[in-house]
């Protein structure tokens, strides 16, 4: 299991340690941006739908560069392990994001439709399920939170292959066709999800051989 | 049958000055372009027309809205597809042939057919099964009237409705995962077809169609889900039995063949109990009401449907 500790095997992208925060700060502006179009009025004619799915869109972006993450380095040999917990936290608040604008300024916190909507549409629910998995993750990435679980921390966070698995049906889902979007992020997202099994299956056959 | 009618500003009195201005100097240039073989998309073209009955007491959704924001597969599956990738498509010359179980089938030209109709100008609702809505005045005359010129004989039951297919105009339609299958094909009951409601469009806002809208020729059934209805039409067929229609085969499941609007029946991934209204103005703008029965036109066509079960035919 990598750790997140091993930065020291890390070339680091700036020389000081800013530099996560100002990923997480660079990672923000689409976010930003689009808030800033959509206050005033520059995201054409249903710029709710546009926001929401925008959020969504780059959760999935930053969730698939976090699980891209020890795959990189185990074929090209470069580690950005020491980015991962931002990339991850960074997939994490454009979730957050996403949910708020469906709650808040989609169905404007009408608490009827929206638990009439989640109990019922499996699109949604899975879309749900994915937000609640994360929420432990995003909880526990900091370094107290490794300290203190030790190794059920590595158990906990595979998690996030499920989260993976659910995000990429919900993505999916999200169109009224299948196209060349929703069919290459879902179908990336599994690959990290078979690569991940393929090789915890090899590690269990390597220690169970002679 | 419920008519009402009541005094409203004309399209020139909507349209922001501004557009209004600059569609004409768009039209001028167009004669021009025309003239020397340029200019596919300048087709635009003041219309005859009168104001019709069945207007809407909502605010007319904005110009720029109506014709930037759309789905129309045949040019790709982003809203802004069909604006920015119909250049190519030459909606004339044009003709649609009404044909099938008709005493007198007639290929018609986009042109005559305009002559030979009387125009109305028409308010209506719009309701896409996205849950969205518009309002649109289309420009048109009512499928009835047509029908009634090529005289329906006593087997019809339904009439069926098929789309141009021409992948080198529409970058849609040139195959592809995302690809629905070509040409698009649409139907209604005989009675839903001859009811005065259903408009066949040939232009809105007082102009021809823009190629985006479905140029030259769409139909527009104001109390179903937009889908059905079909652009740029080449055929028109009475037949006997239900025809397929393109949604409907894609995803039995969520498009059904009569998709009138009902915010008791929930698509399956959405509910359809309210509808985003397009071009409210920004996130605050508060562009979310409630979706009426049929679109809020069950005056004019519950009887149609009777004692059907409309959560089973949905």
């Amino acid at each position: 299991m990598p750790r997140l500790t091993g930065a020291g095997r890390t070339r680091t992208l700036l020389p000081w340690r800013g530099e996560t925060m100002v990923l997480m700060a660079v990672g923000l502006l689409p976010a930003a941006l689009y808030f800033w179009y959509g206050a005033h009025d520059r995201l054409g004619p249903d710029p709710v739908n546009v926001f929401e799915r925008w959020l969504g869109l780059w959760a999935v972006r930053f969730l698939l560069a976090a699980l891209l993450v020890t795959p990189l380095r185990v074929v090209s040999g470069i580690s950005l392990l020491r980015y991962r917990r931002t990339l991850g936290l960074l997939a994490f608040w454009y979730a957050l994001m996403h949910v708020s604008v469906y709650v808040a300024l989609d169905q404007q916190g009408n608490l009827a439709v929206l638990w009439h909507d989640i109990t019922r549409r499996p699109f949604l629910m899975l879309g749900f399920a994915a937000f609640m998995l994360l929420l432990p993750l995003a909880l526990t990435s900091n370094n107290w939170s490794i300290r203190r679980l030790g190794r059920r921390w590595g158990r906990l966070h595979r998690l996030v292959y499920g989260v993976a698995v659910l995000v990429a049906v919900h993505f999916l889902l999200a169109f009224k066709t299948y196209n060349a979007t929703s069919v290459s992020y879902a179908a990336a997202l599994m690959a990290m999800v078979v690569w991940r099994a393929v090789s915890v299956a090899r590690a269990r056959m390597g220690r169970a051989g002679p | 049958m419920a008519r009402w009618s009541y005094p409203r500003p004309s399209s020139s009195e909507i349209t922001p000055r501004g557009v209004w201005l600059s569609r004409r100097s768009l039209l001028a240039g167009a004669t021009l372009g025309m003239a020397v073989g340029a200019g596919p998309r300048a087709f635009a073209a003041a219309l005859h027309t009168r104001p019709g009955p069945f207007q809407a007491a909502e605010k007319p959704t904005p110009l720029e809205d109506v014709t930037h924001y759309n789905n129309f597969y045949e040019f790709g599956l982003d809203k802004t597809d069909p604006s920015t990738r119909s250049g190519q498509f030459r909606p004339r010359p044009w003709t649609v042939s009404v044909e099938g179980l008709v005493a007198r089938p007639r290929v018609w030209d986009i042109d005559a057919l305009i002559a030979a109709l009387p125009l109305e100008e028409r308010l209506y609702r719009m309701r896409c099964v996205e849950a969205w809505s518009m309002v649109i005045p289309w420009d048109g005359f009512p499928l009835a009237s047509l029908l009634a010129l090529a005289e329906p004989l006593g087997s019809a039951r339904y009439v069926a409705f098929e789309s141009v297919v021409r992948p080198a105009e529409m970058p849609g339609q040139t195959g592809g995962l995302d690809s629905l299958a070509w040409p698009y094909v649409e139907g209604l009951r005989l009675d839903e077809a001859m009811n005065p409601l259903t408009l066949l469009a040939v232009g809105l806002y007082g102009e021809t169609l823009p190629n985006q809208n479905g140029a030259p020729l769409r139909l527009v059934v104001p109390w179903k889900y937009g889908f059905k209805g079909i652009k740029s039409i080449t055929r028109i067929r009475l037949v006997e039995k239900m025809p397929p229609t393109t949604w409907n085969q894609m995803n039995p499941a969520e498009y059904g063949f009569f998709a009138n609007v009902n915010p008791e029946v929930d698509h399956p991934r959405w509910s359809q109990a309210s509808e985003r209204v397009i071009g409210a103005g920004g996130f605050f703008g508060g562009g979310r009401k409630k979706t009426l029965m049929f679109n809020g036109y069950g005056a004019q066509v519950a009887g149609l449907y009777g004692t059907m079960n409309l959560r089973s035919f949905y």
